[in-house]
């Protein structure tokens, strides 16, 4: 399994790409793993406030429907939307299938690293 | 009911047993002892076959069945072919429960896909759900399709029923959406109210076509409207009249919905009914209640599943859009003989003789006296002032005739179906002539 180190991770299994105040989000190699084929996306429309902690949107399986969560507070700036169409994007290639990318960030919730991430990972299951 | 058999004392002994409980008290020992009937409830001996019969139908005597028609206001008196009842009170049908091992039903499955097929046939919609419960829930279930995080506001049409606004108005309560009503000038819904109450914060405008006074309303212009405010366009239809109107897609509908009383259901007294739902494939993924799929098994021969299931509370939980978890299939199965017992020509004709017959009692009820409070066009049903109306609908009542709805201090709502005879509508007209005279 895949973890990019020069990325940051949320304990809900989002993947976080900082570039200046923008920060780029997606699932991570983890997460859809665990998802299964994923069927469609459940995204915010650009101009939409999201909250650190609290879910940005949500994600679907065949047999689930998982929120995804917002590792900062912002506004969307951009949208996948070609995730609309191939969902399945995010099983091939989760790191550059990215969901959303947030600008205007004023708070970020406490990330970890990749090697802190993968232990969260083994201690969780 | 030949198949019912239930449990006998031995077998129940035996799950008694099974279970490590003395009495079937045990079963309700987390019961709190302020809400258990210690003996079970209050109920009177049991009573054979005939005591029983012979006690429903001295029940049913103290309800008057008018052999003659004229009222309709949201349920309607149509002609069922003999074929409906014939095929719908098969056992195998009539007795099933709304299938949960679904895969296991093909042929139920398989029926509630030809029902989806024919409604979308009949509005035009991309997609069809299995049903809901009546035409008032399809447009409260609409109204939740439509909401999202910025547009939360509902606007409703005063020529909806008022059935189906006060439900309406209850979802949205539960649901926290704000619910404002368009009022009508001249019978159908007023252009200019509504572009005055539609904003950036509105999810979606519901109207009735034709509305509850029988007005054929301007719906393709009321969607433009509702579109060029950013809001979606709710069309609730009676289904009769899609023989003849242009379809909802037709006229801009993001949702359709209606009451399928009248496609092969009795009046019943209430219900059951169905509620039919069908919307635009960009909105498929929002409608509630269960959609029936076609595809291919593993020996690559068809086969039909439920689908999209992760719409659904027992997957998406308190995100879900509706908790709704069942449809009405022994209706949706009435609707599908129904519809293709009729064929589009079938039912074509039957709405030409509903609105043709209506044309014609207004037109001798006029003439007998009762003056039409609307001048627009209308299908089955017409809104007349009525002096005397008590006296009137007494002498009708007399005479086995069901007069029209009530409504307002003055005014009574007439509809005419394809049962309604000339003779019968002439009779009518004749016993109006009488009480007014």
């Amino acid at each position: 399994m895949n973890f990019p180190s020069e990325l940051q991770y949320s304990k809900s299994h989002e993947w976080v790409r900082r570039q200046g105040n923008t920060a780029e989000i997606g699932l991570t190699d983890y997460a859809q793993s665990e998802l299964g084929g994923i069927v469609f996306v459940n995204l915010p429309q650009v101009g939409d406030e999201v909250t650190m902690g609290e879910a940005l949107g949500d994600v679907e399986s065949v047999k689930s429907v998982s929120d995804v969560y917002s590792p900062v507070t912002g506004v969307v700036s951009e949208v996948n939307e070609a995730l609309l169409d191939t969902p399945e994007a995010i099983n091939q290639d989760p790191y550059g299938a990215w969901l959303v990318r947030v600008e205007r960030i004023s708070e970020t919730e406490e990330l970890l690293t990749a090697e802190e991430y993968q232990e969260h990972i083994r201690t969780e299951q | 009911m030949g198949s019912f058999v239930p449990n006998t004392p031995s077998q129940q002994e035996e799950m008694l047993q099974k279970l490590g409980c003395a009495s079937w008290k045990d079963l309700y020992r987390d019961v709190p002892r302020e809400v258990l009937l210690e003996d079970g409830p209050e109920l009177p001996p049991g009573m054979g076959e005939q005591q029983a019969l012979a006690r429903m139908e001295e029940l049913a005597e103290k309800n008057k069945v008018f052999p003659h028609i004229f009222r309709g206001a949201g349920a309607y008196a149509h002609y069922i072919p003999a074929i409906v009842g014939r095929v719908v009170k098969k056992e195998s049908f009539l007795t099933a429960y709304t299938p949960y091992q679904a895969e296991i039903s093909q042929g139920v499955l398989q029926a509630i896909f030809e029902y989806q097929t024919m409604i979308c046939e009949l509005t035009g919609m991309e997609v069809s759900n299995a049903s809901v419960y009546d035409g008032a829930t399809a447009a409260a279930e609409a109204a939740a399709m439509c909401a999202d995080r910025r547009r939360s506001r509902v606007l409703l049409s005063e020529g909806l029923p008022p059935q189906v606004i006060e439900t309406v108005r209850t979802y949205c309560f539960g649901s926290g959406l704000p619910v404002e009503t368009v009022p009508l000038a001249e019978g159908v819904t007023d252009n200019e109210a509504l572009q005055k109450a539609l904003g950036p914060d509105v999810a979606c405008f519901v109207m009735a076509q034709p509305n509850y006074y029988g007005q054929i309303e301007p719906a393709e212009e009321l969607g433009r409207l509702t579109h060029e405010a950013g809001a979606k366009y709710v069309m609730s239809c009676n289904p009769i009249s899609l023989g003849l109107m242009p379809t909802p897609a037709q006229c801009g509908a993001d949702v359709a919905v209606g009451e399928g009383q009248p496609l092969g259901m009795p009046l019943s007294w209430g219900g059951p009914y169905l509620g039919y739902m069908a919307a635009t494939g960009a909105m498929m993924r929002k409608l509630p209640g269960r959609i029936v799929g076609e595809t291919k098994d593993s020996k690559g021969e068809r086969a039909f599943v439920l689908t999209l299931q992760a719409r659904e509370q027992h997957i998406r939980r308190e995100k879900a859009g509706s908790n709704i978890c069942s449809n009405e299939a022994l209706c949706a199965l009435t609707v599908s003989v129904y519809l293709a017992a009729q064929g589009p020509e079938g039912l074509r004709q039957t709405a030409l003789q509903c609105c043709s017959k209506a044309h014609y009692l207004q037109k001798v009820l006029e003439e007998a006296g009762l003056q039409p409070v609307y001048e627009g066009e209308f299908f089955h049903e017409f809104l007349t002032r009525a002096p005397r109306r008590q006296a009137l609908l007494k002498r009708l009542e007399e005479e086995g005739y069901l007069g029209g709805l009530p409504v307002g201090e003055d005014m009574l709502l007439w509809c005419a179906t394809e049962k309604n005879t000339k003779a019968e509508m002439d009779r009518l007209a004749q016993l109006v002539k009488e009480v007014l005279a």
